[in-house]
Formats: C-alpha cells, sequence, structure tokens
C-alpha cells in the first residue's frame, strides 16, 4: 500500500466523521423544544436527563446551548434487551428501579417517544420514577404519537437527532417491538400528574409534542389531580 | 496514525517494555525516516505507548501522548493531547487538554478543551469538557458535563447520580447504533 492511499483513506475516514453518518432522513418542525430549552435557561449549570440513544451532535447542542450536564440513559435499549431475554413481563419492575437519581434531582428530561413503544404497566412505571427524580420547575418533553399502530407498521425507534430549536432529524432504526396503542390526551396527564401540561403541539406528522413543569409545590401536594 | 507501527518497532536488541521505552524507540527511528515525516514527527512531539505495553499507576507528561497498550490508575497531561489509540486500553482517570479516543476508556475523562470519541471508540465514565463530540459508532456510557466559557467546572460537584449510576443494577449501554445519527 502506497503513502498516497495511506493518506487518502485518512482523509476519507476523516470525511466520514465529520460528516457524522449524514443521511436524507426527513427534517420535521419541532414547537416545545424551543420551550423546553427556554425553560432551563435561566438554571445555572442543569442537569438533564436523555432517554433516548446516544447522538453526538445532541449532546453537543445542548451542552452548548444550556452548558449543562448530560445523562444518557438508553430507554429504548432496556425494552430491547427485555424482549430478546424473553423478561418483558419484569419492564414495569425493572423500570421502576431504573433510575437511581436522588428525588428532584434533574432539571430536565428528553423522552422523546418512548412512551409508545411501552405498554401500560411499564410506561406508568417510567412516568412515576421520571416525575420523582425531576427537580421543582423543572421541564419533560415528550412525543406521543396519535396515530393508532398497525399491524404491519415496521418495528423501528426513531433516533430524533436536534437540527436547531425549531427542527428536528427522523432517523429511525431496527426496533425489537412496534409502537403499542396511542394514548389518549386523559391517560397521558394521569400519568404524569402532578406534573402540568404547559405546552402541547399536535404536528402535522401525527406526533404530539408536549411540554411538562413539575410545580414547585408538587412535591408537597401530591394528590393533586388535574381536570381533564 | 497511519503507520504507527513504525514508529514503535524496536531497531536494536529488545527493551524491556515500560513507559520509557516507546518514547526512546520512537526518537532512535527518527532518523530512518522521511525528512517530511521526520519533521513532522519533531513538530508534533508525539510519544507512543505501544501495543505490549502495560502500565500500572500514574503517567504525567509535558508532550502529546498516544496510548496503543493498556494503562491503569490515572493519566494527567495537562496541556497536551492524549490519543488512545484503536488498540489502546485504559482504566483510568484521564486529564489532559484534548482526549481523542479510538479505543477503550474506562474511567472519568476531563479536558480543558476537547473529548472526541471517535468511531470505535468507547468510554465508560463520565466525561468533563467544554466540547465534546461523539462520532456515529462511538460508544459512551456516562455523562457528559460541559460548562459555558466562563462557567465553573463541575468535576469535583456530586450531583447524586454520578456515584450511583455505577451501581445501577441492569444498566446498560448506549451504543450509537452503525444507522445512527452523529
Amino acid at each position: 500500500m502506497s503513502l498516497s492511499d495511506l493518506f487518502s483513506r485518512k482523509r476519507k475516514d476523516e470525511a466520514d466523521t465529520a460528516d457524522g453518518g449524514k443521511t436524507d432522513s426527513p427534517v420535521h418542525p419541532t414547537k416545545a423544544l424551543g420551550r423546553f430549552l427556554s425553560s432551563l435557561a435561566g438554571k445555572s449549570q442543569p442537569l438533564l436527563l436523555d432517554l433516548g440513544p446516544v447522538v453526538g451532535t445532541n449532546v453537543t447542542f445542548f451542552g452548548e446551548e444550556l452548558g449543562c450536564k448530560i445523562l444518557v440513559e438508553n430507554v429504548f435499549k432496556d425494552v430491547d434487551r427485555h424482549i430478546s431475554e424473553g423478561k418483558l413481563d419484569e419492564l414495569p419492575a425493572f423500570l421502576s428501579r431504573r433510575f437511581p437519581q436522588d428525588d428532584a434531582s434533574v432539571d430536565g428530561i428528553l423522552c422523546w417517544d418512548i412512551f409508545d413503544y411501552l405498554d401500560k404497566a411499564s410506561a406508568q412505571a417510567l412516568a412515576g420514577q421520571l416525575v420523582r427524580i425531576l427537580a421543582a420547575d423543572g421541564a419533560l418533553f415528550a412525543q406521543f404519537s396519535t396515530a393508532q399502530p398497525t399491524a404491519t407498521a415496521p418495528s423501528t425507534y426513531t433516533r430524533y437527532v436536534v437540527v436547531d430549536k425549531q427542527s428536528l432529524q427522523y432517523r429511525p432504526y431496527a426496533a425489537a417491538r412496534r409502537k403499542q396503542v396511542a394514548l389518549p390526551n386523559r391517560d397521558i396527564q394521569r400519568m404524569f400528574e402532578p406534573l402540568r401540561i404547559t405546552e402541547q403541539f399536535l404536528l402535522k406528522n401525527n406526533l404530539r409534542e408536549v411540554l411538562f413543569r413539575k410545580p414547585s409545590a408538587a412535591a408537597s401536594a401530591p394528590d393533586h389531580r388535574a381536570a381533564d | 496514525m497511519w503507520k504507527r507501527d513504525e514508529a514503535v518497532k524496536p531497531t536494536g536488541p529488545a527493551t524491556p517494555a515500560g513507559p520509557a521505552a516507546p518514547a526512546q524507540q520512537t526518537q532512535a527511528n527518527v532518523p530512518a525516516q522521511p525528512d517530511s515525516r521526520r519533521q513532522q514527527m519533531m513538530e508534533r512531539d508525539v510519544v507512543n505507548i505501544g501495543k505490549s505495553v502495560v502500565i500500572k499507576g500514574e503517567l504525567n507528561g509535558s508532550e502529546d501522548l498516544t496510548v496503543e497498550g493498556h494503562v491503569e490508575g490515572k493519566i494527567e497531561l495537562r496541556d497536551h493531547v492524549l490519543t488512545i489509540g484503536p488498540n489502546g486500553k485504559i482504566k483510568a482517570q484521564v486529564f489532559a487538554k484534548a482526549v481523542i479516543v479510538l479505543g477503550e476508556v474506562n474511567g472519568n475523562v476531563t479536558a480543558t478543551e476537547k473529548v472526541d470519541i471517535r468511531d470505535g471508540g468507547s468510554v465508560d465514565g463520565d466525561i468533563v469538557s467544554p466540547r465534546v463530540a461523539i462520532a456515529e459508532g462511538a460508544h459512551f456510557r456516562g455523562s457528559v458535563d460541559m460548562q459555558r466559557k466562563g462557567g465553573q467546572p463541575q468535576a469535583q460537584q456530586s450531583r447524586p447520580s454520578q456515584g450511583q449510576q455505577q451501581a445501577q443494577p441492569q444498566a446498560s449501554s448506549v451504543p450509537v447504533q452503525p444507522a445512527a445519527a452523529h
């Protein structure tokens, strides 16, 4: 192999890395993400929890926007592992002890669309944990499908890549599970009590973006139930 | 990166593996390199720790370092670049100006400028750095702490999540999928 071959290979490797695996995946607008960022902007070095897969550009984006500390806990991978091990019935119990963080220790949570892939018991267990670890005045960003999944729908998760505050690139990748039943508003609201829905946007692609906030008094008033 | 093995190939009698040996070998090889290569190496002033080298303990330095071997303990290159080569395996706390990871790192990484986890690189630990790049195909599990310019470092701040994260029962790793975004 000649020296020029080695140089060209190195250049190609560098180009691939710099490109970051750019694909033709579609870019969709997001309405709630900007509000999510705004809600955390006033906090000094907030702690952010990302439930999706690691996306390098997202880490950079949130780090630069918020100067935050980011924890990446890929719950999608947990779901896949439970399916591959045939232990799906243990998923709710697993999720209820999945997060070792202290109560009210996380300032922001990015759920993406994880709840679309969970059964009711698992979703409730996960939501309960997220409510527990979210700090007062903290924000939680989640997306919910409004369309009922069909039996022929492909089993894919979506990696959401932040393009900017107003847009996300959707990059599907193989999953072990299809989307489950689309949750109605009432169930979503009850699942996350006592968080309050401060923003809700129905996008043209049938995704509902929801921004939850934890009221300051939530910890002392856990039984408050919002009206539908 | 290319032809790195040549830089650490012994030219004389075998010398015992150790932290200082690769540096000597690198210097010994310089005259055999083409002029441009030699000049480049001198400018970069990079020391290699070869594949067969195992270091246990504290590693300090005042020049750029490439690790292809195994290091356990602590690496401190406050003003220089640390590169963990594809064959490098680090089980240590790392402090450097910039850290480039192509191999495996198990431990917390603190950089004053940048941490760059390249395709195939793996980090299990917490990262503290103003700039962090995680490439497609990289593996990362832990937290990332990027301070704003002028902000106070959080490395010593004990948010409860960090210590406990290692203790969680079935915490999963989070490899970036091949088709994933960067």
